[in-house]
């Protein structure tokens, strides 16, 4: 299969490819693992008629601590992450996701900033980044600015990212000792990609639920916080009736997609199912 | 345009389109059909190639962007007429039947062999999800790896 013909356009640094992306306008396309693009393309789904590789821009290639923060470079790659001591040690469960995308050669060239701003909603870092409170850092030629996660997923395949931006970072608070969290993937066999997926992220006040951050995606369109199962979990105490009575209301009033493979009456009762595994692997219980 | 690729230490100049996917470049630029092209839609791994050490799938990248890299396909492993450890424990262990997923399988491996630890048999059929066997001769393939880890 053969994309429709686009020039190519290298940027070295980020200046770089945002100076191009500003010249070009809607017509250009970011490259950066290219592993959602690159097929996209081939099947013509996609047809930019101008590609900016940004793949070589080594300075948005980075994983750092600061402060109560983790800051990783948009152009890091899924197999990057997974392997980052930093992620493993301060952020365990999306060392975990990372690891859960695809397979070696994709999570080798695929990148986390290309992923978030390609918007999948079968994706598996969007539930993950919700439940995490992460912000987006994103950058034209004239600013820049921080987006937080619950503003970013707009639509199916459609973030929260203007033309002449480029998703440059993501920032994640790094757990704390009383922050549990876990994620669960449950796959299509053929394709991997999420039927349904899950995430939380738990603050305990000893034996308490002080706060909880749960998020979703496969089943949705768009990836989405679900603060109804979020606020009843507050004040209760973290054991298995609270976590099955709180998943009674997982995705309630939602719009649940199916098809062929998976229905939605499916995909709903999976994904109450799933959160309350995700939920007793959180609190290992 | 014209491009430089350094393919198995060799320098090739060679005419693509920006469009060209770097494994019609290997095959019908460079010449080396060792890399296969199964289903071309970056599920089958039959692509297979090393770029810089790490495998990649040859399908799901334009050869423009693999300059500057060093790629190694199939036939970069055997040196001097000595078959690679990978391709000695295919070899033994009966790692193919038809043989067409196993460039693709024995460049996962070296990857996996020299970036993963967890090499137990059920972690290593997980790490082999990016590669599909057609006549299914899963269970050699596995052994193969897995023998040529004890080697390594």
């Amino acid at each position: 299969m053969i994309p429709a013909p686009f020039e190519y356009y290298k940027a070295n640094s980020t200046d770089e490819a945002l100076k191009l992306i500003r010249d070009f306008g809607e017509e250009a396309k970011f490259l950066a693992g290219g592993q959602s693009l690159i097929p996209m393309m081939k099947v013509r789904f996609a047809r930019p008629t101008k590609l900016i590789d940004i793949s070589k821009v080594q300075e948005l290639r980075y994983i750092s601590l600061d402060g109560d923060y983790i800051k990783i470079g948009g152009l890091t790659t899924h197999r990057e992450l997974e392997k980052s001591s930093i992620i493993i040690e301060k952020i365990p469960v999306l060392a975990h996701c990372a690891h859960e995308i695809a397979d070696i050669q994709i999570r080798n060239v695929g990148t986390i900033g290309g992923s978030l701003a390609h918007a999948d909603p079968s994706a598996d870092y969007p539930p993950v980044v919700l439940a995490l409170n992460a912000v987006i850092v994103a950058k034209s030629i004239a600013q820049e600015r921080e987006i937080p996660i619950n503003d970013f997923f707009l639509e199916a395949f459609t973030a929260e990212l203007r033309p002449d931006e480029l998703l440059v970072e993501i920032k994640i608070p790094v757990m704390k000792p009383n922050e549990k969290a876990a994620y669960i993937k449950i796959g299509h066999p053929a394709t991997g990609f999420s039927v349904v997926n899950c995430a939380v992220k738990i603050t305990l006040d000893k034996e308490k639920i002080e706060k909880a951050r749960v998020a979703f995606g496969g089943f949705v369109t768009v990836p989405y916080l679900d603060e109804k199962v979020g606020e009843f979990l507050i004040g209760k105490p973290a054991n298995i009736d609270t976590i099955t009575q709180a998943s009674e209301l997982v995705a309630e009033g939602r719009e649940v997609i199916g098809d062929y493979y998976a229905d939605a009456d499916y995909r709903r009762h999976l994904a109450k199912s799933v959160f309350v595994r995700v939920m007793k692997k959180a609190l290992e219980i | 345009m014209r491009i430089n690729l350094k393919i198995n230490g060799e320098n090739y100049e060679l005419e693509v389109e920006p469009r060209t996917l770097l494994v019609y470049a290997i095959r019908e630029l460079a010449g080396l059909t060792g890399t296969h092209v199964g289903c071309d839609t970056s599920s089958c791994g039959a692509c297979t190639v090393l770029i810089d050490g790490k495998a990649i799938k040859s399908c799901t990248l334009f050869a423009v962007q693999a300059q500057g890299s060093d790629i190694t396909t199939v036939e970069g492993l055997a040196k001097d007429g000595e078959l690679h450890p990978i391709q000695r424990s295919f070899k033994e262990k009966h790692g193919l039947q038809c043989g067409f997923c196993t460039p693709g399988m024995i460049m996962l491996a070296c990857d996996i062999l020299e970036n993963e630890t967890d090499l137990k048999e059920d972690n290593l059929r997980r790490l082999l999800k990016g590669n599909l066997c057609r006549c299914t001769g899963y269970q050699n393939i596995v052994d193969a790896i897995s023998d040529a880890s004890m080697v390594k």
